[in-house]
């Protein structure tokens, strides 16, 4: 099982193949993705890599951070993520993984943080169909209905769908198509949606439920140096 | 501009040296030339009509169609950039106040026609390409 990648959810647009089709994309960009760390099975008890997306402000940086990537020797990261790899699939730290470790026609799923939705009723948040328009419904149109029996069991069972906070939690859309990918500039172009606001982080693997892609660079698709990365990071 | 704007921009210059899009406004008259795939051959369709909207929105711009055909309204709306387009020929500039000419879809014959603009486009038209 090889590394993941973190990205930032850019937004929306299309793309326009050569044969005259179009497909509807979410533009993931990766900046100065890095290995900050390895966990590994004699030290940590799992097999892991860690990850840094983008390069962070230093006066932003706690100080406990700033000794974890001063020991790295990688210039401090904004966001710091966590993929399970197995043993062979490994990374050196300061290691720069490039978009080309997805390939185009892969799958993958994508993580990310749903938009908040705030407090959700029943037709919203469980897809309930709620009350009649008419044949005497008063008022409570978007209502959920029953909640349960009679005297027996003289109670809403646990776990009941109700009304409540809806959305901002950890969503992952599995098997998504990779459309297509930008090695220089860093971007990844995921067909369809993908969870999450803009400006969003979110965590892209392969997917778990399909083979590797045979032409997936195992362990990672990396990138040689940094200088060619800064460049289309600064636009 | 941010990096997904800057991706459409060069999306569109590319796409435009290959077809370019003419000067055209609500209200004229176009010809859209469209490669239709049968089976293992493409060949081309003509759709001609009144351009009755336009929708600017970068690479995802478009345009929508108006003609009458077998005496039955049809419209269609293609999308500005699309390489599915083999050409967009302007016939007739049309003078038009509205942006938007869905007032059209209710009417017909005589009522339905748009008066000619003269030859020379206004400075503005200009401006905006």
């Amino acid at each position: 099982m090889r590394t993941g990648l973190v990205a930032k959810k850019l937004g929306m647009t299309r793309l326009f193949k050569v044969d005259g089709t179009h497909v509807p994309v979410t533009v993931l960009h990766l900046d100065e993705v890095q290995v900050v760390q390895q966990r590994t099975q004699e030290k940590d008890g799992y097999n892991a890599v860690q990850l840094g997306w983008g390069t962070a402000k230093v006066k932003n940086v706690s100080q406990p951070n700033k000794g974890h990537f001063a020991a790295a020797k990688v210039e401090p990261k904004r966001k710091l993520v966590e993929f399970r790899v197995t043993e062979d699939a490994l990374l050196e730290t300061g290691a720069y993984l490039s978009a080309d470790h997805f390939v185009v026609g892969q799958k993958v799923d994508v993580c990310g943080v749903s938009k908040g939705k705030g407090f959700a009723g029943g037709m919203k948040r469980w897809n309930f169909a709620g009350l009649e328009a008419s044949h005497g419904v008063s008022v409570s149109h978007r209502s959920l209905g029953s909640t349960g029996n009679r005297q027996d069991p003289g109670k809403t069972f646990k776990n009941k769908k109700m009304p409540g906070h809806l959305g901002q939690e950890r969503v992952t859309t599995l098997n998504l198509e990779i459309a297509h990918v930008d090695v220089t500039k860093g971007l990844v172009f995921v067909k369809g949606a993908v969870p999450g606001a803009k400006n969003g982080y979110v965590l892209v693997r392969d997917a778990i439920k399909k083979d590797r892609h045979a032409d997936a660079p195992y362990p990672a698709g990396l990138r040689a140096s940094a200088p060619a990365a800064a460049e289309p990071a600064a636009v | 501009m941010n990096i997904i704007q800057q991706y459409e921009a060069e999306t569109i210059a590319k796409l435009v040296a290959e077809r370019p899009v003419p000067v055209f406004q609500p209200g004229d008259t176009l010809r859209v030339a469209v490669k239709v795939v049968e089976g293992e051959r493409t060949r081309v369709q003509n759709f001609e009509g009144v351009c009755i909207a336009r929708s600017n929105k970068g690479l995802n711009s478009n345009f929508t169609v108006r003609k009458i055909s077998y005496g039955e309204g049809v419209e269609r709306v293609f999308p500005l950039y699309a390489p599915t387009i083999a050409e967009i020929a302007v016939i007739r500039r049309g003078d038009v106040r509205r942006a938007k000419l869905y007032y059209l879809r209710g009417r017909s014959g005589k009522s339905a026609r748009i008066a000619e603009r003269p030859r020379d486009v206004p400075k503005d038209v200009v401006a905006a390409e």
